[in-house]
């Protein structure tokens, strides 16, 4: 048996977001109403209803990055958001020691720079 | 044919070791290279081991330009200026006292006989031969209290889970870890999750329970996946499945996926995640261990509780409970993270004091300057000053100081921080993360990033102070969980001990 979070995370393993009409299939698949899939739809930052750009770069803003700088490497990453890129902030990636972290499309940096982050935005770019 | 150990721990990878990994493979194709969990020595990663007659020799931190040089020192004599000579006797790893991660770092995690031949599933087959009784006593005996933050005893749990009439029991883990500056679950999974399999395996022997559900994180994709290989290779073995090790007994385990959300690790919005719902919290009672997942009776235990659990078994709960201060008994996997020289993870037994795990394993900042604060205990814990490190590392003496062990996270910040700031963002935290079922939390936080905004302009400084502390009791008293409940922790404490950072001279400070 599926469940309704479970049922999204695929849609959006199998397009990357959760389109629209996804909705009203994974309600009738958990037996659900359209407004319960649509709650945790919305409750869960990693769902999303619209196509991802190209990158995605989530800078950790926890306080062990905040220790080593994390606010000013927002700033920095923050230069290199454009139309394919995407600059996010995220709580804590368990690099904790290494940090300040960042993640670009999956891939974890640890003691992340700006020049490091362009660099991984760069390997990162279909 | 030289053997060459090279951690694949994310951490390792997020510095290069894949890198190190590839490049000694191809100037050394006669050697055997073992990809390890992470010995914890995170400021030396890449740490390369080699074998040798002495022992496993250790280097690092290893950086891609340094390879061609320490090839040629592997294929020589073993010197090189990244040396750190035997792994094993360096005192930072020597003298702590691995019990969870005795096999962390040593070989490859997902090889079910290194497993074994390094004492894994001694705890299950001394378990499958003892009643379920006698495993939820050994576990009590032991003094074993969760390890996720509230330090409940674990052996208390099982025992309401297994006399709980039910159909259905379960087994549910909590890799959440959502605490900032925590990292030991995912050193674990990563690196030897077979153990947390085993312990599983033992708890669902103990309380009846045949279905286990290990709760990952999202932001964990390398723990997900060696898990879930882990599994597969538990269930092949016959270590996880309809009759493990031909006794009849039945359990298995599978993954969730997180989707983003810290509120999620507390264990009633984990089980209404795990059923697929918004994370919002449950109100207690019925307790999880009476009515938890689909009503049924739970186990609910962070990783590390339940990893601890296949020593205590094979080794005896005396063993375990000789370990430790009062009554915080065996050993904590401290996390030491932020601005420290030497950030890892150091598994001693509790009672060790703040400032030992800080200056003597730390080695004090990166950046080189004081001390000026230190965080313990993830996002809700409290702040301290340099001068408050002298507390041993024990549930109630940091409980009598008004700060929490929680799930070990030590987060070290030099003295240009600004705990305004800090406090600020404590509270920020709270607004993004709050569940929203109740109001103290879900717009006290929001409040609270208002006036403390308007405490860093310098606006009416001790009004503004007076309705912070007005709301942090609200919050504190009229949360239904610790979220809401324990945010003031990290701000009063900011408060309190770092008044000049608030625009406040010390004598006006109260309490
Ligand atoms: C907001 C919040 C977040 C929590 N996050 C975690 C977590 O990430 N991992 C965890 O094990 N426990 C977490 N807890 C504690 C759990 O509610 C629960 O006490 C724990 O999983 C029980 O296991 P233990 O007894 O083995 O510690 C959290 C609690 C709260 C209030
Ligand atoms: S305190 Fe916050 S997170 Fe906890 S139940 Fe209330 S609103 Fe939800
Ligand atoms: S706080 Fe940034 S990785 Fe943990």
């Amino acid at each position: 048996m599926t469940t309704i979070l479970a049922s999204l995370q695929a849609v959006q393993a199998e397009h990357g977001y959760v389109p629209d009409d996804a909705i009203a299939r994974v309600a009738e698949a958990c037996n659900a109403s359209r407004a319960d899939v649509y709650g945790v739809l919305t409750f869960y930052r990693d769902l999303r209803t619209t196509p991802p750009p190209a990158v995605t770069v989530r800078v950790c803003q926890g306080e062990a990055c905040q220790a080593v700088g994390a606010r000013a490497l927002m700033r920095q990453a923050s230069d290199l958001s454009s139309d394919h890129v995407a600059i996010d902030h995220v709580y804590c990636l368990g690099n904790c020691a290494l940090g300040p972290a960042c993640e670009v499309n999956g891939r974890l940096l640890g003691r992340a720079t700006g020049a490091s982050i362009a660099e991984a935005i760069q390997e990162a770019r279909p | 044919m030289t053997t060459i150990y090279v951690p694949r721990d994310s951490a390792a990878q997020s510095v290069g070791a894949d890198a190190v990994a590839a490049h000694l493979a191809e100037l050394l194709p006669s050697a055997r290279i073992v990809r390890t969990g992470s010995r914890g020595m995170l400021w030396r990663e890449p740490l390369v081991e080699v074998d040798s007659p002495r022992g496993r020799v250790g280097f690092g931190p290893v950086t891609v330009d340094a390879v061609p040089s320490l090839a040629q020192a592997i294929a020589d004599d073993l010197t090189h200026p990244l040396g750190i000579g035997l792994v094993e006797e360096d005192p930072w790893l020597a003298e702590q006292t691995r019990w969870t991660f005795a096999r962390v770092g040593v070989d490859d995690p997902l090889d079910p006989d290194a497993f074994e031949a390094a004492g894994g599933l001694q705890g299950l087959r001394a378990a499958l031969g003892q009643s379920p009784d006698e495993v939820v006593a050994a576990v009590t005996e032991s003094g074993l209290r969760g390890r996720g933050g509230a330090g409940f005893p674990a052996g208390i749990k099982w025992q309401t889970v297994a006399a709980t009439p039910a159909d259905q029991r379960y087994v549910c883990v909590n890799a959440d870890e959502g605490d900032s500056g925590t990292y030991a679950d995912r050193i674990l999974l990563e690196g030897d999750p077979l153990t947390l399999l085993e312990g599983m395996a033992i708890a669902g022997h103990a309380t009846g329970a045949t279905v286990g559900i290990v709760y990952v994180r999202s932001e964990y994709p390398a723990a997900i996946a060696t898990l879930d290989a882990a599994i597969r290779i538990a269930r092949d073995r016959g270590w996880l499945g309809p009759d493990i090790l031909g006794t009849g007994t039945t359990f298995d385990v599978s993954v969730v996926v997180g989707a983003g959300s810290y509120v999620c690790g507390e264990e009633t919005a984990m089980l209404e995640s795990i059923e697929g719902h918004r994370g919002q919290v449950r109100a207690k009672p019925p307790l999880p261990a009476v009515e938890g997942l689909y009503g049924r009776p739970t186990v609910i235990n962070n990783v590390l509780t339940i990893a601890a659990v296949p020593g205590i078994v094979a080794r005896g709960p005396a063993e375990y409970a000789a370990l430790g201060t009062g009554r915080s008994r065996g050993t904590q996997a401290f996390q030491l993270a932020g601005n420290v020289a030497r950030g890892g993870l150091v598994e001693v037994p509790f009672g060790m004091t703040l400032r030992e795990l800080v200056e003597g394993y730390g080695a004090g900042t990166r950046s080189g300057r004081p001390v000026g604060a230190v965080q313990v205990g993830g996002p809700l814990g409290s702040y301290l000053r340099p001068d408050e490190l002298d507390v041993p590392t024990d549930y109630e003496e940091m409980a009598a100081i008004g700060a929490m062990l929680g799930h070990g996270g030590i987060v070290v910040f030099d003295d240009a921080v600004d705990m305004a700031e800090q406090a600020r963002f404590a509270m920020e935290f709270c607004a993004e993360e709050s569940c929203g079922k109740c109001t103290p939390c879900r717009i006290g936080s929001v409040r609270g990033v208002e006036v403390i905004d308007r405490i860093r302009l310098g606006e009416a400084v001790e009004e503004q102070v007076a309705v912070l502390t007005d709301l942090c009791e609200v919050m504190r008293d009229g949360s239904l969980c610790a979220m809401g409940g324990l945010t003031p922790q990290p701000v009063l404490s900011a408060l309190r001990g770092w008044p000049a950072h608030f625009g406040r001279q010390p004598q006006e400070v109260d309490g």
